[in-house]
């Protein structure tokens, strides 16, 4: 006998009207729930956050360690920086590092044991996403202007 | 484990399309989700057009409608028609609401019905509950105490103690919050959802039980508790405006401050 991975394969299966078995099907989740309001759809984004930051962290290790290496590989890992891939990446870190800094504030809020109504939820959720925009755009600016 | 797909047997189909009569003016189209399991087949979406001049003004109203006048084969689950027993909990138009309290007119195209999401299905919109019970069972909600209530009347309240009751007491055991719960999707085999764990911080919260502690000990697990990683699909879908979210913030806030 395989054993039952998850508990609820149990009720997966259903009889018919003649007393024979049948498996059940599962009801469609993701497919009909609408998972871009508010709630579950910066939940998401914030997963994606972190996972994208993970990875971009890497691209922060491999510059650190070319300026280690010595100036040849620095000038390389420099070269791909700055061409239009690079910018684009950095850009992308940048929006993606501060929406998982911000959601992270609103979890800590929410631990707190503040902010969950759902006038606030909404609130919070939509300060999230413009503070990001703004922090984003001003960490550019930032950094254009020192260049 | 998390499978974002449906399995094989479940993907659903095309099926019928019942027209309305002729000569109907304000006709509306209900998508419904049907599977019977005496024929074995995938499920199907079957299309009823139905006259609104013609029909009460919520969703049960339209499903009660098909069932009495085109297909008495549609099968769902209802009783009070009135928000209070959490009998017809499915899923319209992407979030999980009692078909009793949803107005037609909120839903701009056609109107879409499945049971609720990620739930074994027995018929058409009516789901397996079985699992969800015996995790009810499991928070033992009901009042536990060691000692003996005065011989003369009742366990008293003041109005403080009995305030924080409210906003929990309420709850219909609909299942709309748990079904609209990604982790619950996820982890439902171990995780308790958001209508369980309201359950188990009602008797946390009253003044009159005396298991408080248990009550924490037995939620205090990464699993039955921990996986609420406050999406908060569970407040926003929640058709008696309660917030199974907060609740779970509270339980958690207990567990916190207990450690001292």
């Amino acid at each position: 006998m395989s054993i039952m991975k998850d508990s609820r394969e149990a009720v997966m299966t259903g009889r018919r009207t003649d007393g024979t078995r049948v498996k059940r099907p599962l009801s469609p989740h993701l497919q009909v729930y609408d998972m871009l309001q508010m709630t579950s759809g910066l939940s998401i984004t914030n997963r994606a956050a972190g996972v994208a930051w993970t990875i971009g962290m890497v691209f922060l290790v491999w510059w650190l360690a070319a300026a280690a290496a010595g100036p040849d590989a620095f000038a390389n890992a420099q070269w791909f920086f700055s061409s239009f891939l690079g910018i684009l990446l950095l850009g992308g870190l940048t929006a993606v590092a501060w929406f998982h800094t911000f959601a992270g504030i609103r979890h800590l809020y929410w631990d707190a044991g503040y902010g969950f109504d759902l006038p606030a939820m909404q609130k919070t959720g939509r300060l999230t996403l413009i503070a990001t925009g703004v922090m984003t755009v001003l960490t550019w600016l930032i950094a254009i202007i020192s260049w | 484990m998390a499978t974002f797909t449906l399995p094989k047997n479940s993907k659903i189909g095309t099926g019928k399309t019942y027209k309305a009569e002729p000569g109907a003016k304000n006709v509306k189209a209900f998508k419904i989700y049907r599977f019977d399991p005496d024929t074995g087949e995938n499920p199907r979406y079957d299309t009823y057009e139905v006259d609104l001049d013609k029909c009460g003004p919520m969703v049960l109203d339209a499903l009660i409608k098909i069932k009495n006048e085109t297909d008495t084969t549609l099968t769902f689950r209802r009783s009070c028609r009135e928000g209070i027993c959490g009998s017809c909990a499915m899923n319209i138009d992407g979030m999980n609401t009692l078909a009793c309290l949803k107005p037609i007119e909120e839903v701009k195209k056609d109107v879409r019905i499945t049971p609720l999401p990620h739930m074994p299905v027995v018929k058409d919109l009516v789901p397996d509950l079985s699992q969800i019970y015996a995790q009810l069972r499991s928070v033992e909600p009901w009042l536990k105490s060691d000692t003996a209530p005065p011989p003369d009347g009742e366990r008293l309240q003041s109005k403080e103690e009995r305030a924080k009751l409210d906003g929990l007491w309420e709850c219909i055991l609909c299942f709309c919050c748990s079904t609209s719960c990604p982790s619950y999707w996820w982890n439902g085999d171990r995780y308790l959802g958001p209508a369980v764990l309201l359950q188990a911080y009602r008797w946390i919260a009253d003044s009159r039980d005396e298991a408080t502690g248990e009550r924490l000990d037995n939620l205090e697990d990464p699993f039955r508790l921990y996986r609420c990683h406050t999406i908060m699909n569970c407040t926003a879908t929640c058709p008696k405006g309660l917030n199974p979210a907060k609740a779970i913030g509270s339980i958690k806030q207990m567990l916190v401050e207990r450690q001292g």
